[in-house]
């Protein structure tokens, strides 16, 4: 049986000139049985998360929540403020007239959506993250320029440095180096 | 090999991209030619003057503002009956210039408008920092602006609450909420970016500051999709945002019970007002960009022509607001409105009446024609006339409708002192200098949604 070791390497990593050549390496990796991948690009490709195998996200349900709190919280606060800590008779109107609660509700909706969905994006993509070991593959800088990685991970059962290896040359890409820690 | 395809034959899409950014460029050019304005080229001279130009301007404020501290509020105008003055006409008009900025990055977004892209960055920098111009002047107008934070609902020693049935707490909020989810849009924005600049300078300062503010990002397909989820949720929330402020602003003025202020159109009519500002001011600031820093390539005619139009739409909405104004005040037939509308065409403060109608009304419709579109220069002077006439109808709102009171012993005159001139041309200096630092130090158009609209940027399905 085989022993989780550490690897000594992150991974390995295939890079490419284009999106179509991304696309396709992924869906041919997933096909070849490989889980533990990401694929890194200069701008949001819509296949290519999907090719990855990734569906559902949790974050619109929390922006949803963060919503609802926000808008639940403000009325509260108005509703205490304006009838249980601090009544006053303004033009013989009752103490809860809600109309005009109303805007302060819709503002902290959108506060608190708006945070937790930028919040919620960060946290779930685990930035910030200053180092990561691609960082470390010296072309990698071109990532946020004009280059495609496909990064196969140690971690995956498949995971063979010689098969891998010729594996992601099959794929026919610029060339494949080694992701060290 | 097959005959290159002549002009017509282009399919429409094709022709689209074409006028949205000019052919023949790559994901590696578009980067290069942006990322090298922050990291490579010798910072114009022009800039040094302009921004020397701009922080003078920016000390200006400081000093009445400073001033304003010590001496208080009585070296303004503002008096009875005119009790608004300039400190609330600047806060409209200024917030007003802001909503093009959200509109384009957010409603446009939701559209899928692809021609926004290049002027959706700098737009949203321009919101920004238009909603710091306005945010001061509801403080300083306070009179004890250092008791600002008293807006505020906290648990407090006096045991108080803000008024929430006041349309001013409303501001607090909407406004608040304004300025921080535009920093966020913006912000969220700026992060794939910031990680081209970190990968791109060569010296270790810049890498450090721009690598610490990208929060690593590394262009993970995985991170990409929950960044894509994130902008259209955010887009989708600022929408409606961007709508209730203006909203909100107006019924400042709605909810009152002066004549030339109490009407229902007052919220449709001023968000229309605001991005009909908004886009003149981004037309403004986008022509001398584009020909100092040679982004033809990416801002096209197409972009101004599409800004145009949009601003002759809104500017028609904005007219039919002037005309249901005067409409109701007949219909009314109430003595007081009737008296306000005539006061307006007729009396003391008429020349600034029909000042901003014709900046307003009939400057805009030379956008009618197709040529005045393609015009550059003539776009830019038609922007700016706009830009005028719209703060002219703030100041036509607030001053006409207050200096008139319901008795004529309170009559009176607003006469602006030079300290309201000075705190005014102050924020043009607050508003420029923080717009010249973001071009020299941040990317102003999105690299990563350029590289988008290439044609490189499809993936080609495979028959298999």
């Amino acid at each position: 049986m085989k022993k989780r070791v550490r690897h000594p390497i992150y991974g390995l990593m295939a890079e490419f000139n284009n999106p179509t050549s991304l696309v396709v390496a992924a869906r041919k990796a997933r096909e070849a049985g490989y889980r533990r991948m990401d694929a890194y690009s200069p701008f949001p490709i819509e296949e290519l998360s999907e090719a990855l195998g990734h569906h559902h996200d949790k974050l619109p349900l929390l922006v949803l929540i963060g919503g609802v709190v926000g808008g639940a919280s403000g009325f509260l606060l108005q509703y205490y403020a304006a009838v249980i800590d601090y009544p006053l008779n303004i033009g013989g109107r009752p103490l809860l007239s809600w109309p005009s609660f109303i805007p302060v509700t819709f503002e902290m909706t959108i506060l608190i959506a708006a945070f937790t969905a930028v919040l919620g994006m960060l946290g779930l993509n685990g930035l910030p993250m200053p180092y990561h070991p691609v960082f470390n593959v010296e072309r990698f800088v071109n990532a946020s320029r004009s280059r495609f990685f496909l990064c196969i991970e140690s971690r995956d059962p498949l995971f063979d440095k010689q098969a891998t290896g010729n594996f992601l040359e099959s794929l026919e890409p610029r060339r494949v180096s080694e992701v060290a820690h | 090999m097959e005959p290159s395809k002549s002009p017509t034959e282009l399919s429409l899409a094709e022709q689209r991209r074409a006028e949205v950014i000019e052919p023949g460029h790559t994901f590696s050019t578009v980067t290069d030619k942006i990322s090298a304005i922050v990291l490579k080229r010798k910072t114009p001279t022009g800039w040094f003057l302009a921004f020397a130009a701009s922080f003078s301007l920016l000390m200006v404020l400081l000093y009445a503002v400073g001033k304003l501290f010590v001496q208080g509020i009585g070296i303004w105008g503002v008096n009875e009956p005119v009790g608004w003055g300039f400190a609330i006409v600047n806060f409209v008009w200024w917030i007003g210039i802001g909503h093009a900025g959200t509109l384009i990055s957010a409603i446009l977004l939701l559209l899928r408008q692809r021609w926004r892209t290049s002027i959706n960055r700098f737009a949203e920098a321009m919101t920004l920092f238009a909603v710091s111009c306005a945010g001061l002047y509801p403080i300083l107008h306070l009179g004890r602006p250092w008791l600002a934070y008293w807006l505020f609902p906290y648990p407090n020693t006096m045991s108080l609450w803000p008024q929430f049935r006041s349309p001013l707490i409303w501001d607090v909020f909407a406004v608040s909420t304004y300025a921080t989810v535009s920093l966020l849009f913006w912000y969220v924005g700026l992060i794939p970016d910031l990680a081209t600049l970190r990968d791109r300078s060569t010296r270790r300062t810049p890498r450090f500051i721009y690598g610490m503010l990208a929060m690593g990002w590394r262009g993970s397909a995985i991170h990409w999709h929950r960044y894509e989820t994130a902008s259209l949720l955010l887009a989708g929330l600022a929408t409606p945002l961007v709508v209730s402020v203006h909203t909100i602003v107006s019924f400042d003025f709605a909810v009152s019970i002066i004549p030339g202020w109490h009407a229902t159109i007052f919220p449709p009519y001023f968000v229309a007002g605001a991005i009909y500002s908004g886009f003149a001011m981004v037309m403004t600031l986008a022509i001398p960009l584009r020909y100092v820093y040679g982004l033809e390539d990416f801002i096209t005619m197409r972009h101004l022509q599409n800004m145009a139009k949009i601003m002759l739409a809104t500017g028609l909405i904005v007219g039919y607001g002037y005309m249901m104004e005067t409409f109701m005040a007949w219909y009314s037939a109430d003595n007081y409105e009737q008296f306000m509308i005539h006061n307006r065409m007729t009396g003391p403060y008429s020349p600034y009446y029909w000042a901003l109608i014709t900046c307003n009304i009939i400057t805009p419709q030379f956008l009618w024609f197709k040529k005045i579109r393609m015009n550059v220069p003539a776009l830019f002077v038609i922007a700016i006339i706009v830009n005028i006439g719209m703060w002219l109808e703030r100041f036509v709102i607030v001053v006409t409708s207050l200096h008139r009171d319901f008795l004529p012993s309170s009559w009176g005159m607003y006469h602006p002192t030079q300290w309201d001139w000075a705190t005014y041309i102050g924020t043009f200096g607050l508003f420029l200098s923080l717009l010249f630092l973001f071009i020299r130090f941040l990317p102003m158009i999105s690299i990563f949604e350029m590289r988008t609209i290439l044609p490189q940027a499809e993936v080609e399905e495979q028959e298999k």
